[in-house]
């Protein structure tokens, strides 16, 4: 068996240690060994995008990168969105705009959505359809997650413009698009 | 003032009818589902599958000596291990029997021959690839044309002395059934002497319903108690507990089977598949719980495909087009074991519904079922029993006869509906369609849409050389499997259940034999039982899927939960209103004929101010102040046996503009109206037609589960296999007409089911639509930008 | 799903990378952003005994211009090309072409380096890399070489790399200002590889071509350089005649593998009808 490495890194703004063999995914770690079961596993051949996390302010599918890939990461999944008890728009937006029904496909939906809106706070509904075409869907149809994305994207503005008068929750990472 | 009282308390109800937001979101959009893989219990071992790389070979040996040296690796389970408890074969839910580990031969590729068990899926992937199969391979049956010639290879040796597989005398080894409805005779006569005919070939491709989460199951058996406890990704669970206990010798009282949260179902989740077999042995050999899960190229190649019909469509009519017989036949390609869900008696699903929404007065069809070395199936993938086939083949056949005697589409159906006043509708297949109101949606729709300028644009488009098309679909769908005398799985009447109790302070717990995979039970339930009981769906909760807790239903499949499930929760209530009312009467010391309901109340007439809640009322049912002799407690049970299925319908428009240099479609516009009756929840309709608008749409244009001369997929893993992104689906626009079930108690008709079975034709129509001024009259699906590219080479118009 | 197991290593600089390389021979593969190569090794089509991580190079990113070159290091992610104001400004072929690689995610970890170094003759960037005249900086334990792109692509899977190199660099001759560019890829779906795909840059004077380079992806066992048809535009007006024939020409040396995509047919016919649409874009973007 290949030497297994301590890979240290930062998980919903928490450090962790795991101890794994470099063929180890990272879909597996954050699934099996940090009991983060929100990011799901659809297929094996990286194109349905359920496993997807927020890597180093990328939107990346966790089956598709080696754990010992990840020393000093900085990674946010589904479980990492809420904050203080305070739901992010995103996943407020979602519901109340039913963008969701078995739920499967949601957490790497949500997570690419928050990154999406990073790069991008104002998308078209084109630029949503392409920002989330990495995210398959089998229950929605697509179009109530494309208007989650876009009445999330009003809250997240409104939240910018008058933090004191609306109660929507400041989210805890929000950062400029990465420049070039 | 008191009207004003009466809407802030139906709005504190969230009942029937309403938009609520859904209750389960809560878990889903944090992360925190419990789907089988998040399951984790002590000791738990994982399997992973050894599968044949062969279509048909016989097994000469198995080496599993490497696989065994691999650290990590606990066992290698092969057939001869399942012999001593006779579990290497077993029952499917179609009358058949189905091999769970290979013995001596492999009938598709990809089957399952071993498990190996593991202490991780690290070292159980590793030793799975180290297991070593001798293999003699044998030609391949893959063209179910070919199945029952003469000479054709025999896939299904373990029958061969067999001649009937539970649906009837086969007359070849490769046969599995032959099925008919209709008079034959009558059909044939009114042909011989049509003034019109027409004949067409159509194909439903085999595609796959592909769940976004795979199958799978974490079997856990307690050698201690003897409790066998199963996680399963099951649309079924009862049924499942049934089908366990028959097999395994366990008590069913000992053996429970826990749906949880379940990652899309489709059809793919209601069979038993061999992995869900091999791991609950594993798990009684082993003493520890086992899990299996399957890859994503294992769901695709070996679980419950849909479709694979190869049918022949034949109309005879009049010269208006008024259609004066149907004659219908299809091939079906079951795969290598007849394993898909039927009612004992209908082992072709709902096909005969193929008369469609159209009044017509002699009608036969005949379904022949054969074997192929192939994965088996069939019934899957929305289509409410191979309602999608009988569907597809009716509204396809319509446009051929409406394109043969150059009659308007949309004209040539409304000649043939069925009237609202000739409902409740018996067709000539034996279906009594309980409501439908056909005329007026299709009215709505075409107005919606402005067909007729659709019309003068296409013919515009064509004079330069375009190419537009212009879809319609009028579609009956028939669900809610289903009264018992015509509907049992295995024996199992398919009627269904719900529990309620009220507790003191008023809110109440409503369990149910279905199993919800996504479409919002837990929160269109609520609604139905808070309207009926005057409660605040908020308080009502929803458990299914548990079979320790819930009471006995047939599952979640062919859109029969709010038709059969969603009735016995109306009807539970109902009764639990009709104790609270005597509560009532004797807590306000009136008779019970002096109350009237309200909303929340039972009041009494002419002295309004004299009421009772049910919530007081629920109270008081734990007390001792209840009418002398009653019961305590506010619960009921109802098992309802539906009198009939139900029959949502529903008129569809679609146009596409076909770029005829690369054959690439563009859907337009997708207008879509439903009825299904009486609506729980506007908002999570639309979701569900949606979601299955774009199945439909995936189904159409690019679905295939393609396999070569010997067997061997193409295209099985998501590389190929065409689930559509944000970007490839439509815009769909919804619309709706309400036309009450009169059978069911709050007038409601399943709906998920209708918009994939009323779709898929309305695409291919419209594909069709756009060459038909060229004088093609049909093209199989999937409409791929290279085979409708192919159809305009055909026509000498893909080149500039 | 898993992969057989392998040793990790994560060099930092070039030199160390190579080093690696000789040490570990010929069981040792470089691993770039690992979007084709991680998917290789979950379905065991690829085991490797060791994996060489360039993720942790610095010296193999960033992208600059330099004396008319535009110098890109191989591990720059699609994601990068696409947010580069310099590319975006002076070369937006190549932004166009990785907007059409892939999805969003894939885009953040795929590298311009490991799309041509792996040798698919469905990855974009070699057809992109023909059409631009770029050439890739080869660096080995005894020096660099610099390799055209019309020369580096073998078979599929199989390129000028030898074993103990490292393609480290891309260079593109900055395009003259009127040049107008189109990379037309004719997919299945978003993330799909091309069905066929053609990538044409075009420097106008007027209506004529002075200068015409058109590369097709997918449609053979590397990308292919259409050099016939370039030449049949070289001078000439643009008008359908000589955009036909480009396509007729760029067709003839067409040897598509039949798939799910399509029959050697329609996938050459695709080719032709992308030439032909990558052509009327480049020249109207020429024009402005």
């Amino acid at each position: 068996m290949a030497a297994k490495q301590t890979v240290s890194f930062k998980l919903n703004g928490k450090p962790v240690d795991v101890v794994v063999e470099p063929r180890e995914l990272l879909i597996h770690t954050l699934r099996e060994r940090l009991a983060h079961t929100g990011p799901h596993i659809g297929c094996e051949t990286s194109h349905c995008g359920a496993c997807t996390v927020d890597l180093d302010r990328m939107s990346v599918k966790s089956c598709t990168v080696l754990t010992v890939q990840c020393q000093g990461a900085d990674i946010v999944t589904i479980e990492g969105m809420e904050q203080g008890g305070a739901l992010h728009a995103l996943q407020e937006a979602f519901s109340e705009q039913h963008g969701l029904q078995c739920g499967y496909c949601t957490p790497g939906m949500v997570t690419r959505a928050y990154r999406l809106l990073q790069e991008n706070p104002d998308p078209t509904e084109e630029e949503i359809r392409m920002g989330m075409s990495g995210n398959l869907c089998r229950c929605t149809g697509y179009q109530n997650i494309v208007k989650a994305v876009q009445a999330a994207a009003l809250k997240l503005a409104a939240a910018r413009e008058a933090p004191r008068k609306v109660a929507a929750p400041a989210p805890a990472r929000e950062e400029t698009p990465t420049p070039a | 003032m008191a009207d004003m009282d009466v809407l802030e308390r139906q709005k504190k109800i969230q009942g029937l009818g309403v938009s609520r937001l859904r209750k389960e979101d809560a878990r889903f959009i944090r992360g925190k589902g419990t789907y089988v893989d998040d399951i984790k219990l002590p000791g738990m071992l994982f399997g992973s599958i050894v599968r044949s790389p062969f279509a048909h070979a016989r097994i000469r040996g198995i080496d599993k000596s490497k696989a065994l040296a691999v650290p990590g690796v606990v066992a290698v389970l092969t057939a001869d291990d399942l012999k001593p408890v006779k579990l290497h074969w077993m029952p499917t839910l179609g009358g058949d029997v189905q091999a769970v580990l290979a013995d001596q031969k492999v009938c598709f590729q990809m089957q399952e021959v071993a498990m190996v068990i593991a202490s991780d899926r690290y070292a159980a992937a590793d030793g799975a690839a180290a297991v070593e199969v001798d293999y003699e391979e044998l030609p391949a049956i893959v063209d179910p044309h070919f199945a029952m010639a003469p000479d054709a290879p025999v896939i299904r040796e373990d029958i061969a002395g067999k001649d009937e597989v539970g649906h009837g005398k086969r007359t070849h080894p490769n046969h599995i059934f032959t099925w008919e409805a209709g008079d034959k005779a009558g059909t044939d006569e009114a042909f011989d002497n049509a003034a019109v005919t027409v004949k067409q070939e159509m194909l439903n491709p085999r595609v796959h319903p592909c769940p976004l989460e795979t199958c799978g199951c974490v079997a856990s058996f307690d050698k201690v108690t003897g409790q066998l406890t199963v996680y399963l990704t099951s649309q079924a669970p009862h049924l499942v507990r049934t089908v366990v206990a028959m097999l395994s010798g366990i008590p069913e009282s000992k053996i429970r089977i826990i749906g949880g949260d379940i990652g899309g179902g489709f059809g793919n989740k209601v069979p038993v598949y061999p992995g869900y077999v091999v791991a609950i042995v594993a798990s009684i050999v082993t003493g520890v719980p086992i899990k299996w899960i399957e890859s994503r190229i294992e769901n695709i190649s070996t679980t419950g495909f849909a479709r694979d019909y190869h049918c022949v469509g034949e109309l005879a009519a009049d010269n208006d087009g008024r259609i004066k017989a149907l004659r219908f036949s299809a091939l079906a390609d079951h795969g290598a074991f007849n394993s898909h869900v039927s009612a004992t008696k209908l082992p072709a699903g709902l096909f005969s519904i193929c008369t469609g929404s159209y009044d017509i007065p002699r009608a036969y069809c005949r379904v022949d079922a054969v074997y192929t070395n192939k994965a088996p199936g069939g019934v899957a993938y929305r289509c409410s029993l191979r309602v999608t086939e009988a569907v597809y083949l009716i509204e396809r056949m319509i446009d051929v006869l409406a394109q043969k005697l150059g009659i308007d589409k949309a004209e040539i159906r409304r000649r043939n509906f069925v009237k609202a006043e000739q409902f409740p509708y018996t067709t000539s297949l034996g279906w009594t369609l309980d409501s439908g109101n056909y005329h007026p949606a299709l009215e709505k729709v075409l107005k919606a849409v402005d067909y007729e300028g659709l019309r003068r644009e296409q013919a515009e488009k064509r004079s330069r050389g375009e190419l537009m098309g212009i879809g319609i679909s009028t579609f009956t769908e028939i669900v809610g499997a289903g009264p018992t005398k015509v509907c049992d799985i295995l024996g199992i009447g398919l009627f269904d259940s719900c529990d309620i109790r009220v507790n003191p302070t008023g809110s109440a717990i409503a369990r149910l034999g279905t199993m919800s995979q996504g479409q919002g039970h837990a929160t269109t339930y609520a609604q139905i039982i808070a309207t009926e009981l005057g409660l605040s769906s908020d308080e009502i909760q929803i458990e299914e899927g548990d079979t320790d807790k819930a009471p006995y239903g047939a599952g979640t499949w062919g859109s029969r939960s709010t038709p059969v499930a969603g009735a016995a929760a109306a009807v539970a209530a109902r009764k639990i209103r009709a104790k609270a009312q005597k509560i009532a009467a004797h807590l306000l010391e009136v008779g019970e004929g002096d109350l009237e309901w309200e909303v929340d109340r039972f009041k009494v007439k002419g002295n309004p101010s004299q009421a009772k809640t049910m919530k007081e009322i629920a109270m008081a049912a734990h007390t001792s102040n209840l009418p002398p002799g009653m019961e305590k407690g506010l619960d009921a049970t109802e098992y309802y046996d539906p009198p009939n299925m139900t029959f949502p319908f529903g008129a569809y428009v679609c146009v596409v503009d076909i770029d005829r240099f690369t054959g690439e479609t563009k859907v337009r516009r997708f207008y879509a109206l439903d009825d299904c009756g009486t609506r729980i929840n506007p908002m999570i309709i639309e979701g569900q037609i949606h979601g299955g608008l774009t199945e439909a749409f995936a189904v159409a244009m690019g679905q295939a589960v393609p396999f070569d001369e010997n067997g061997n997929h193409l295209g099985n893993s998501l590389m190929d296999y065409f689930l559509p992104t944000a970007v490839e689906t439509p815009h769909w626009e919804t619309d709706h007409t309400v036309t009450p079930s009169p059978h069911h108690p709050i007038g409601a008709k399943g709906v998920a089911e209708s918009p994939h079975v009323g779709g898929i034709p309305c695409f291919s129509n419209a594909i069709v639509d756009a060459f038909a001024h060229l004088g093609v009259t049909h093209m199989d699906m999937p409409h791929t930008s290279y085979r409708v590219w192919q159809q305009c080479k055909a026509l000498g118009i893909s080149a500039r | 799903m898993i992969p057989r197991e392998f040793e990790y290593h994560a060099p930092t600089t070039v030199a160390d990378a190579i080093g690696l390389l000789h040490q570990l021979g010929e069981d040792a593969k470089l691993i770039a952003g690992g979007h084709s190569l991680l998917p290789m090794m979950k379905l065991r089509f690829a085991q490797p005994s060791h994996l060489v991580d360039l993720g942790r190079v610095p010296e193999l990113k960033g992208i600059r211009e330099e004396g008319g070159t535009i110098r890109i290091g191989a591990m720059t992610t699609e994601a990068e090309l696409i947010n580069s104001p310099l590319l975006q400004a002076k070369c937006p072929l190549l932004v166009e072409g990785a907007k059409l690689i892939a999805d969003p995610q894939v885009r953040y970890k795929g590298t311009v380096g490991g799309d041509i170094a792996h040798g698919d003759p469905g990855n974009d960037h070699p057809a992109l890399m023909i059409a631009l005249r770029a050439s890739f900086v080869l660096r080995s334990a005894t020096g660099e070489r610099v390799v055209a792109a019309e020369n580096f692509f073998r078979g599929t899977y199989d390129t000028e790399l030898r074993a103990g190199e490292i393609l480290t660099e891309i260079r593109i001759p900055v395009p003259a200002i009127g040049t107008g560019a189109c990379y037309a890829k004719l997919k299945r779906k978003v993330g799909d590889f091309a069905t066929a795909a053609a990538a044409v840059t075009l420097r106008m004077q007027g209506n004529k071509v002075q200068e015409a380079a058109i590369a097709l992806t997918n449609v053979g066992a590397t990308p292919l350089k259409a050099t016939a048809a370039e030449e049949s535009l070289r001078g000439k007006a643009l008008d359908d005649a000589a955009i036909a024939e480009a396509a007729r020409l760029a067709m003839s040396i067409c040897d598509p593998v039949q798939d799910q995509r399509g029959d050697v047919e329609y996938k050459t016919a695709m080719a032709g009808e992308m030439t032909q649409r990558a052509i009327r874009t480049a020249a109207a973007r020429a024009a402005n």
